[in-house]
């Protein structure tokens, strides 16, 4: 490179340095000039728009996303609440201003000073609330004494309404105000404190979708805090929509069967999965934890030997009982134990060991096959049939089955039920398997444990010929204007572990359940429809094998459990169906009648469709 | 082995107005902590930053003793050094407002990113030195330091923080276009980025990065934010007028309006409490500060310490612009704070590494090379 400098000759470095200044000399110039026109051609207004603090921030709330059923009916939607708010800065005098609207609206003025002392200090520029929701002859007189209330105005929110209060309460869930750690944790950006967030149920699990984004407006206030001007506003986003598989008939019509009672029930699409309604009693009222619920109401929740906060359908786990011969069949089919032509004698007892287990039918079954097995439910047949098996086969096929594993349903707490195996008694009793347990587990009791929700899942892939689906609760989130945020497809996450012969062995026994003569659900035919199902009668008292007692001398909360799983139209089944019916003492005569009941609904609602099926079968 | 003559040619003035700055600053921040402080004794804010600035104080006089041309050869370890604390910072650095900007080591929180920049400077200082012509720099010239400048930039906007990477750019910038660059290297970058950055908006931009950047551009298109605070930091600044509304006077600072006013909006406490005629000093004050910094590039007689001189002068010259920029609406709203006014440990100390760098290079102008 040619004219390398080492170091810098004056006329070089002052050529360069003059430019420098000449940036530096007017840059100083313009910010100079920037501080004179603010501070004094400016300077009147800001000192006048400084003195009051006028310029403020109000925040806009968004609204939050719709929920609708499967057939497009309103579920959740969104009210205008009327808000009760005071900013204590423009509030003068306070104390008499804040007793003047208590005794106004009726309100002791203890419960409003308690507001805002739990506000704290940082809020005095901000809008504290004094009360939420107040009622239309209220926002009257306040309107009305508006301006002897300075600091005092009220605020239009959108506060969330379940229109058809205690129906599918566990299933949508309800909304609880946001706490410090929660504010803290950075995972909502949108939310402000004294804001709800959901809390349970489909409100919790979808509250990024349902949520929206918050707006604002930049206003100017005069001397009483009254917006005067609004300078500048951010419209609210409102939060996506969501369509439920639900169907809200089917739900409402579930919940009335289910009055007085403990239970819970699912309905399932069979062809995809989709839960058409979920009901768990005793419920709660959504509305009553908006804005937070009272404390005594929260104790009588909490006191209800009911369990009401529990979503009984995912939350609640049982012993399968009988519906669990449907698990051992398919093993010991499968294990090749048995086939379509062995049989066996019921004496009404099965002599193990040293020891006879009952079978429930005490004079005995006689001989049966395993269609027959099952339609009639003979303990002894599976007792033979799980003994041979053994209990680490029967849990392998059991956790094919979906059971013993979380469904993956798109709802928070859902446990996953229990299927032993020896390794696992080992492991948490460090004892051996005894063979005996064998033989409790091939009838469902003992340590076996599911969901309402895992049983409804599982008869749903038998109905089907063998396709286990995610249970799917919310089918499209749609935005306010219509458009697809987002679609769940049916999402497959297993198949039955069985051969297609073995499984239309165990659809014929289930069919015989109810259609059969000697059927354990006979009861519950409907003219029509054929129903393939299965009951169960879960002890709730445990005791030995074989001992005898007697469910009327033990107390209500010690009497059985009663199960029925089902699905209909047995040949192209278009909805699965599993009810829990807790202490209702026997399968046949409780659980079994009301899924007797939704079949009827909601085949009927879909009669004509279902009649074209069979139009065009034949 | 002590010269004497480092003493008699000591820049006392150029101290002067340091410390002037540095009292000003103080003052300004002690109304920002303590208005609505109903606390008794000094609030802890302000001791801290004085005691940030004693230290930065005699790190600078301690830096004094180091011929500074020794550096010459030295700045590839510095700046290695600097990168290294970068990378901790990304790998270990402490969260905060949503960016790992923050290295803890033992009781000390540093900003490897404010280092970062008087490291930079040296560097480019020394790899400039050796390629000064009369033509100015090639295309060649230039692909080693932009690569130097590209390794931090990228490392501190990933932190995320804008406001440094890009003024650790600026500084670059301004430096190379300094020692001059040929004009068909000019022409054609100019012409690149001409032709690429509405390429890149329409082809490679989302929406919402489209947004961002818009809303960074012109921040009153966020009214509820950045649009916000420059709001209520105009309303202060202009409610301030000719004199100001007296020390500890000012009612939007005092009613926590202003958002940052401790750091980022520390002019616009000033410019309420003192008014114009507070600014005026103010910016006065940074004026000399930066002809006095220039005076010293000129006097020096090494090419390394011209360009090094200019490169830290230039460094408090951005910060000033940007800042007094921002908090009068002018300028997109970034982080950047008001050198030895705005409270932050990491600025002041760098600041004053700064300035013990230009004493350095003054005080011994004297010796030819």
């Amino acid at each position: 490179m040619s004219g390398v400098k080492k170091n810098p000759d004056r006329e070089w470095i002052k050529q360069r340095l003059i430019g420098a200044s000449l940036c530096i000399l007017i840059v100083f110039a313009m910010l100079f000039l920037r501080l004179m026109y603010l501070q004094l051609i400016k300077g009147e207004e800001y000192r006048r728009l400084s003195e009051t603090n006028c310029v403020r921030l109000k925040s806009i709330k968004s609204s939050r996303g719709l929920i609708y059923d499967r057939n497009k009916k309103l579920l959740v939607e969104n009210r205008p609440s009327f808000d009760l708010k005071i900013v204590l800065e423009d509030a003068h005098p306070m104390e008499e201003t804040i007793t003047r609207v208590a005794n106004l609206i009726g309100v002791p003025c203890k419960d409003l000073f308690e507001n805002i002392s739990k506000a704290g200090k940082a809020a005095f520029y901000k809008p504290v609330t004094l009360k939420r929701d107040i009622s239309r002859d209220q926002l009257a007189i306040v309107e009305a004494h508006k301006f002897d209330l300075p600091g005092i105005h009220i605020d239009i929110e959108p506060t969330r309404n379940y229109i058809h209060e205690k129906t599918a309460a566990h299933l949508l869930g309800y909304l609880g105000q946001i706490n410090r750690e929660e504010l803290e944790s950075g995972r909502y950006p949108h939310v402000r404190s004294g804001d709800s967030i959901g809390r349970y149920g489909i409100e919790k699990s979808f509250e990024p979708y349902l949520q929206g984004e918050r707006g604002g407006r930049q206003v100017e206030v005069d001397v009483n805090g009254r917006v005067i001007k609004v300078l500048k506003t951010v419209e609210p986003v409102s939060g996506n929509d969501l369509y439920l598989t639900l169907d809200f008939e089917l739900q409402q019509t579930a919940e009335k069967l289910l009055v007085g009672l403990w239970g819970a029930v699912v309905a399932i699409d069979p062809s995809n999965g989709d839960v058409l309604a979920m009901a768990s009693t005793p419920s709660f009222d959504q509305n009553d934890f908006i804005g937070g619920i009272s404390r005594k109401k929260w104790k009588v929740l909490m006191d209800n030997p009911g369990r009401p906060m529990t979503n009984k359908a995912i939350q609640a786990e049982y012993p399968p009982a009988s519906t669990y011969k449907i698990v051992t069949t398919l093993a010991a089919l499968e294990e090749k134990v048995i086939d379509r032509h062995s049989s066996s004698f019921c004496p009404g007892y099965y002599k193990f060991g040293n020891r006879r287990y009952q079978c429930w039918k005490k004079s005995g079954h006689g001989e049966l096959n395993v269609v027959d097995a099952l339609a009639q439910s003979c303990d002894v047949f599976y007792y033979q049939a799980g003994e041979k098996t053994g209990v680490d086969p029967l849990a392998q096929y059991a956790r094919g089955c979906g059971l013993g594993r979380r469904t993956g349903i798109k709802l928070d707490h859902e446990r996953p039920g229990l299927i032993p195996t020896a390794a696992w008694k080992k492991k948490r009793f460090k004892e051996a398997w005894q063979a005996g347990e064998t033989l409790s587990i091939a009838i469902g009791q003992g340590f076996d444990l599911v969901t309402p929700l895992q049983m409804a899942s599982f008869i749903a892939a038998v109905g089907n010929n063998g396709t286990l689906f995610r249970p799917r609760i919310v089918k499209s989130i749609e935005d306010s204007k219509g458009n697809v945020v987002k679609s769940i497809e049916p999402e497959i996450t297993g198949g039955l572990p069985v051969s297609k012969e073995n499984l239309g062995l165990v659809q014929k026994g289930l069919l015989k359940v109810v259609q059969g003569k000697r059927g354990t659900a006979k009861g519950i035919r409907i003219k029509g429809i054929d129903i393939a199902g299965k009951t169960g009668t879960a002890q709730v008292f445990s005791r030995k094998a074989g001992e005898k007692f007697d469910n009327k001398k033990l107390g209500k909360t010690l009497q059985d459990h009663a199960w029925f799983v089902c699905y209909a139209p047995a040949e192209a089944p278009v909805i699965a169906i599993s009810v829990i019916i807790e202490h209702g003492e026997h399968g046949s005569s409780t659980a079994a009648p009301i899924a007797g009941a939704l079949i009827k609904k909601y085949l009927e609602k879909s009669e004509p469709e279902h009649q074209n099926l069979k139009a065009g079968n034949s | 082995m002590f010269d004497r003559r480092l003493i008699e040619n000591f820049d006392w003035g150029f101290l002067i107005i340091i410390l002037l700055i540095c009292f000003s600053g103080l003052a300004i921040l002690y109304s920002a902590v303590t208005a609505g402080y109903d606390g008794t004794g000094i609030h802890y804010l302000f001791k801290k930053q004085g005691i940030w600035m004693g230290t930065g104080f005699g790190i600078m006089m301690a830096s004094l003793v180091i011929d500074l041309r020794n550096f010459d050869k030295l700045n590839l370890l510095l700046y290695s050094t600097c990168v290294g604390l970068l990378i901790s910072t990304y790998l270990f650095g402490d969260l905060g407002g949503g960016s790992r900007r923050w290295l803890v080591i033992g009781f000390l929180r540093v900003q490897p990113s404010e280092l970062m920049k008087i490291a930079l400077i040296i560097s480019l200082a020394a790899m400039y030195s050796g390629s000064v012509s009369q033509e100015g720099l090639g295309f060649r010239n230039l692909i080693k330091p932009a690569i130097l400048c590209l390794i931090p930039f990228v490392l501190i906007v990933n932190q995320p923080d804008l406001g440094t990477g890009l003024l650790l750019l600026l500084i670059a910038g301004t430096i190379t276009l300094f020692v001059k660059v040929e004009k068909k290297v000019i022409l054609t970058l100019a012409g690149i980025g001409i032709s690429i950055i509405p390429l890149v908006w329409v082809l490679g931009l989302k929406e919402y990065q489209k947004m961002r950047i818009m809303t960074f551009l012109d921040p009153g298109r966020d009214p509820l934010g950045a649009g916000y605070h420059i709001i209520q930091s105009k309303i202060a600044i202009g409610s301030g007028m000719l004199t100001g509304k007296g020390f500890l006077q000012g009612t939007q600072n005092a009613l926590s309006f202003l958002p940052e006013q401790h750091t980022d909006f520390i002019l616009s406490v000033l410019a309420e409490e003192w008014g114009l005629a507070g600014c005026g000093v103010l910016l006065l004050l940074y004026f000399i500060l930066l002809f006095w910094g220039l005076n010293i590039a000129y006097n020096c007689r090494n090419m390394f310490g011209s360009i090094l001189a200019f490169g830290v002068t230039a460094m408090i010259f951005w910060q000033i612009f940007i800042n007094i920029g921002m908090v009068m609406g002018l300028m997109p709203v970034v982080g950047v704070p008001l050198p030895l006014v705005s409270y932050g440990g990491s600025s002041v100390v760098t600041n004053m590494v700064g300035f013990g760098i230009l004493l350095n290079i003054s005080m011994r102008n004297f010796t030819k090379t």
